[in-house]
């Protein structure tokens, strides 16, 4: 049902680096969950609308007053790379 | 009985009558802890547990929860103790805040001993997929406690802490406390802050207590619910959660949900709950079969919902803010290595099928699909929640499955929470009691109500505990 190139494709858009095995193994784990999951689509679901939020909230703001954020030496402390009191990053290329 | 062998509630009241300290219960149970042999922690903060027992000890006024341990599952932060979510991805991870829900216990009195072994990231139904180790069964050492709150659940029926915090997404509290015999509570979905919950799936997660008593759950669940403005899902809650007291189910209508009683549960789960439905009616309840159409469909819309929110969720770990991080020539190599090197199986998976479920092309055919299902879901709740007060279902379809069993076939292992999913993605509270047990193993029977109807549930099942007169105590255990 998912080929290799939509696995490989999937992969490439999650940022996942996955080795050859792995990727045969996932078109084959894949294809299986997603023949279970193909019984939605066979369901009557018309004029039913979507659910997001199953407790309705609406409009939920507090007041517009400043309050200090997390420090910067404290976001940064737990980063591998840190550069120019910024998170450190390689070249982008 | 020994300190362990109380319930949270019988610790404070040992405290407040002088009979032992916060000092002395936090020593035990870290004794306990160290004679570890189900592999419940991943780190255990004994300086700090010990500091703060002896705080509280000097305190003129005791706070309400007077000292008593607490073990949290790592899927919460708490601030400089290592909290990794199971996951290689964050190994030495420690957070710069506490967890609202994990802030208000330690300002009630509650002693933070250590962080529970999960599933990474809360993916899974045995704690097998930790990165770290595997969790034992207290009541058999070859079988799983459950899953995704394994440790927190074994933790308490080892007695090595008398509650403890998970979270539950499709049942990883009620599931895992139904296999360890002991009691879990999923609260109605927004009462309990999750600022500080690592997130998995963000319209389902909801953090909530372990305990061997449901007395102690309600005490727990009383010191965590309400708004946070740190989160803003989270809700302001209506009255308090009172300490439950019920001793009969009388006029209480109580609906067997047919969907969950057929094919699928172990015959010896169906005798466990069918004799737990002989005691409602004994307490003067009435049970009515209900039937909930879509309740089968549950486990094909959690799993595209799910995988899709956590998709999106886990983005968030590249190795650039926090974690390790692999070596690599430019940034998309760094988060693809990194990425491809440091998450677990069972994760790359949810996260290709979340991707796969949320990509151009398949979006209405399966992201689109699933949510409207939800909506037939939340539908036929409400219908039933008309003519019921409550509905009862077993918490899980089998008793706890040997190690290994399971680990070779995903779907196999989503079955696992085919009775706790419904409940989840319509946002209702749910709680799963130990009811019996089936070829020496615990089963648990899960009690579901309307959204807000924590205090009804809870007398439920204290009414019910006290007639079923379960003994939580796994066979061999020496406290």
């Amino acid at each position: 049902m998912i080929d290799d190139e939509t696995v490989r494709h999937v992969a490439r858009l999650a940022r996942l680096r996955l080795s050859p095995d792995e990727e045969q193994v996932m078109r084959e784990e894949l294809s299986g969950i997603l023949e279970h999951i193909d019984a939605i689509r066979a369901m009557d679901l018309d004029g039913v609308p979507p659910t997001t939020h199953v407790i309705a909230l609406e409009n939920v703001v507090r007041p517009d007053v400043p309050v200090p954020g997390l420090p910067r030496e404290e976001a940064l402390r737990e980063a591998a790379h840190v550069t120019d009191e910024g998170f450190g990053v390689p070249r982008m290329d | 009985m020994g300190l362990r062998d109380l319930t949270a509630a019988g610790q404070i009241a040992a405290i407040r009558a002088g009979e032992t300290s916060s000092a002395e219960l936090v020593e035990a149970h870290l004794a306990a802890i160290a004679a570890d042999d189900v592999d419940a922690f991943l780190a255990v903060d004994a300086e700090g547990a010990r500091a703060r027992a002896r705080e509280i000890d000097a305190m003129p006024e005791r706070p309400p929860l007077a000292g008593v341990p607490i073990g949290i599952k790592d899927a919460l932060s708490v601030r400089d103790v290592v909290t990794t979510s199971g996951s290689r991805m964050l190994e030495g991870f420690r957070p710069v805040y506490t967890a609202t829900c994990v802030a208000r216990l330690e300002a009630a009195g509650a002693v933070v001993v250590g962080k529970t072994n999960m599933d990474e990231f809360a993916m899974g139904s045995s704690t097998e997929n930790s990165a770290f180790k595997n969790t034992l069964n207290p009541w058999d050492h070859g079988r799983v406690p459950g899953g995704s709150s394994g440790g927190s659940a074994a933790a308490v029926a080892e007695r090595q802490v008398p509650w403890s915090l998970g979270s539950d997404t499709g049942g990883s509290i009620r599931q895992p406390a139904a296999l360890c015999g002991i009691v879990g509570m999923k609260p109605t979905y927004g009462a309990i802050s999750r600022y500080g919950l690592i997130a998995f799936a963000s319209s389902l997660d909801q953090v909530g207590p372990f305990a061997r008593s449901v007395e102690d759950a309600a005490l727990l669940l009383r010191h965590t619910v309400g708004r946070d403005p740190m989160d803003s899902t989270s809700l302001d809650w209506p009255g308090e959660i009172s300490t439950p007291t019920a001793t009969d189910l009388s006029g209480m209508r109580v609906g067997v949900v047919d969907e969950l009683m057929g094919e699928g549960i172990e015959p010896g789960v169906r005798a466990a709950v069918d004799a737990a439905l002989g005691t409602v009616e004994e307490l003067g309840g009435t049970v009515v079969p209900v039937s909930l159409p879509s309740a089968l469909s549950g486990l094909a819309t959690y799993y595209v919902l799910a995988p899709a929110e956590c998709s999106a969720n886990l983005a968030r770990f590249d190795g650039v803010r926090y974690g390790p991080v692999a070596p690599a020539a430019n940034l998309l190599d760094q988060y693809e290595t990194t990425r491809g090197d440091l998450f677990g199986p069972e994760v790359k998976r949810r996260i290709m099928l979340g991707t796969f479920a949320l990509a151009s092309g398949y979006y209405d055919q399966y992201y689109g699909r699933a949510q409207r299902v939800r909506t037939l879901m939340v539908r036929e709740f409400a219908d039933a929640f008309e003519k019921v007060d409550l509905l009862v279902s077993p918490t899980s379809p089998t008793v706890a499955f040997p190690l290994g069993d399971r680990t070779a076939d995903p779907y196999a292992m989503y079955m696992a929470d085919v009775c706790t999913i419904p409940v989840s993605l319509a946002g209702l509270p749910a709680i799963s009691i130990p009811c019996g047990l089936s070829d020496g193993l615990p089963v648990g029977l899960q009690l579901a109500g309307p959204a807000f109807s924590e205090n009804a549930l809870l007398g439920a099942a204290h009414a019910l505990e006290g007639a079923l007169a379960f003994d939580t105590r796994p066979p061999g255990l020496v406290t």
